[in-house]
């Protein structure tokens, strides 16, 4: 579980991509390409390194007029499975 | 079928290597440098395959580091929009030329190890001193901080170092590792008999990666490429022929694997006389053995064909002696009683002697 004051952040070597010749975005990671669907890239374009989770969220919940409880699950799910794969970093 | 663009493509720089390991997937017949590529034939390459579809962009050898233009050539990579990798030995590497491949915006390492100790790594490497300054090499690589993954390759010579091996990836600070076993083509080949897991091993291996994983969740990713002479089933090899990647060999022949050159009725087209492209979707080569319409039997029938595509070509040449047959590791091929056969005598020939592979010209 990332804490909701909790930092998480993409470490070096993962990077958003547009690729065009397929029409999306992925994720670049070492030896993997994930890709993104709309909810994932609004996720990954609101790391900024210095924003902590319940901010994030919360920012999310009102880009999407949406329940801030229920985005948090979603957003919790999405980046516990990168962090696993160690392709997210969180600072304490 | 509708064959999708490619994803990753491996560059293989250069055949030249300090190095000599025995399980080298180069081919046999090494290409010579003065065939190589030139700097602004890699590049131009790069940029086609960027266009082409490709994310992912390997940079192998050989040992990529023995190419003088390597900063030169990972800078042109990424302005043509690549996620770039360099697969290395770490030797050719100074720590001046570290920092030079940081500020050209190299992503990715990927270290291989011979072995955990300098005893084993400069045995298997044929290369004295050689694991030092690997492990100075990986003390550069911590200090910049390139995401690094470790690249371990197992044999019956060293597949006891496993453990050793996951630790060490955890002592430099990888997020990663491969574990290998190896795989037999290229200059492997010549060396069965003393590379061979024996099936113990290859079962050992599989419990400890199985541990680990457990073990080390969230702190290092494990990827397991079995030991194929004892599994079931073949391997996906290529994630399928002419779906996924491809691979440049040093004097600009495309190929669909790292040892399609065995092959030899199949002809491969170069980056020099023709758009990457074409050569992707419309060569003879990529499009021999694409898809599973070319499948003889049990493949046809089974419903794992498209899981695996009836595994890979190249070892079907080898054993079966016809490329577009059943891949003879898989239990339904005639031809894996033999397989099973081969796989116990070189695991048991304890007199083998190491065949090193030689010097590129
Ligand atoms: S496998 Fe060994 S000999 Fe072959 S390129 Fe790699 S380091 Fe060099
Ligand atoms: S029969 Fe062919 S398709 Fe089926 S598992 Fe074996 S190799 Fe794969």
């Amino acid at each position: 579980m990332i804490a909701p004051d909790a930092v998480p952040y993409l470490p070096r070597g993962v990077r958003l991509h547009r690729d065009h010749v397929r029409d999306r975005w992925v994720l670049l990671a070492p030896e993997r390409t994930i890709s993104l669907d709309v909810i994932g890239h609004a996720i990954i374009t609101e790391l900024d390194g210095s924003s902590g989770f319940a901010q994030i969220v919360d920012r999310l919940a009102a880009k999407y007029d949406a329940p801030a409880d229920q985005i948090a699950g979603d957003v919790q799910q999405f980046l516990g499975q990168l962090a696993e794969r160690r392709f997210l970093e969180v600072r304490a | 079928m509708k064959v999708p663009a490619p994803l990753a493509m491996l560059a293989e720089l250069t055949h030249r290597c300090p190095l000599s390991c025995p399980y080298c997937s180069n081919p046999v017949e090494l290409a010579a440098r003065s065939g190589e590529l030139t700097t602004e034939e890699w590049i131009s390459t790069f940029k086609q395959a960027a266009d082409l579809g490709v994310l992912q962009l390997h940079l192998s050898g050989g040992e990529p580091a023995t190419r003088r233009d390597l900063t030169e050539l990972v800078k042109g990579a990424r302005d043509a929009g690549l996620y770039t990798n360099l697969i290395t030995s770490g030797i050719g590497l100074t720590e001046k030329r570290m920092h030079e491949l940081d500020a050209a915006g190299l992503d990715h390492i990927q270290l291989s190890l011979q072995g955990t100790d300098a005893e084993m790594a400069d045995r298997i490497g044929g290369y004295r001193g050689g694991y030092e300054r690997k492990m100075q090499v990986a003390g550069w690589i911590k200090e910049i901080g390139f995401p690094l993954t470790l690249n371990a390759v197992l044999h019956r010579q060293n597949l006891h170092q496993l453990p050793r091996a996951l630790e060490m990836a955890v002592e430099m600070g990888a997020r990663r590792i491969e574990v290998a076993i190896v795989q037999f083509y290229g200059w492997a080949m010549l060396n069965r008999n003393v590379l061979m897991p024996t099936r113990e091993q290859a079962k050992e291996a599989e419990r400890i990666v199985a541990k680990a994983r457990e073990d080390l969740k969230g702190t290092l990713v494990i990827d397991f490429v079995p030991a194929d002479y004892h599994s079931d089933y073949p391997k996906r090899c290529m994630g399928g022929w002419g779906t996924t990647g491809l691979n440049i060999a040093p004097d600009g022949q495309v190929l669909p694997c790292h040892a399609a050159q065995t092959i030899k009725h199949l002809k491969f087209e170069n980056v020099r006389d023709k758009p990457l492209a074409d050569i992707w979707y419309q060569s003879d080569a990529f499009n021999t053995y694409r898809g599973t319409d070319f499948l003889p039997e049990p493949c046809q029938s089974c419903d794992r064909k498209k899981i695996d595509f009836g595994g890979c070509r190249c070892q079907a040449l080898a054993v079966a002696g016809d490329a577009s047959a059943t891949d003879p590791v898989c239990v339904k091929s005639p031809f894996n009683d033999k397989m099973r056969a081969l796989a116990e005598d070189f695991s048991a020939d304890e007199a083998a002697e190491i065949t090193y592979r030689t010097a590129a010209g």
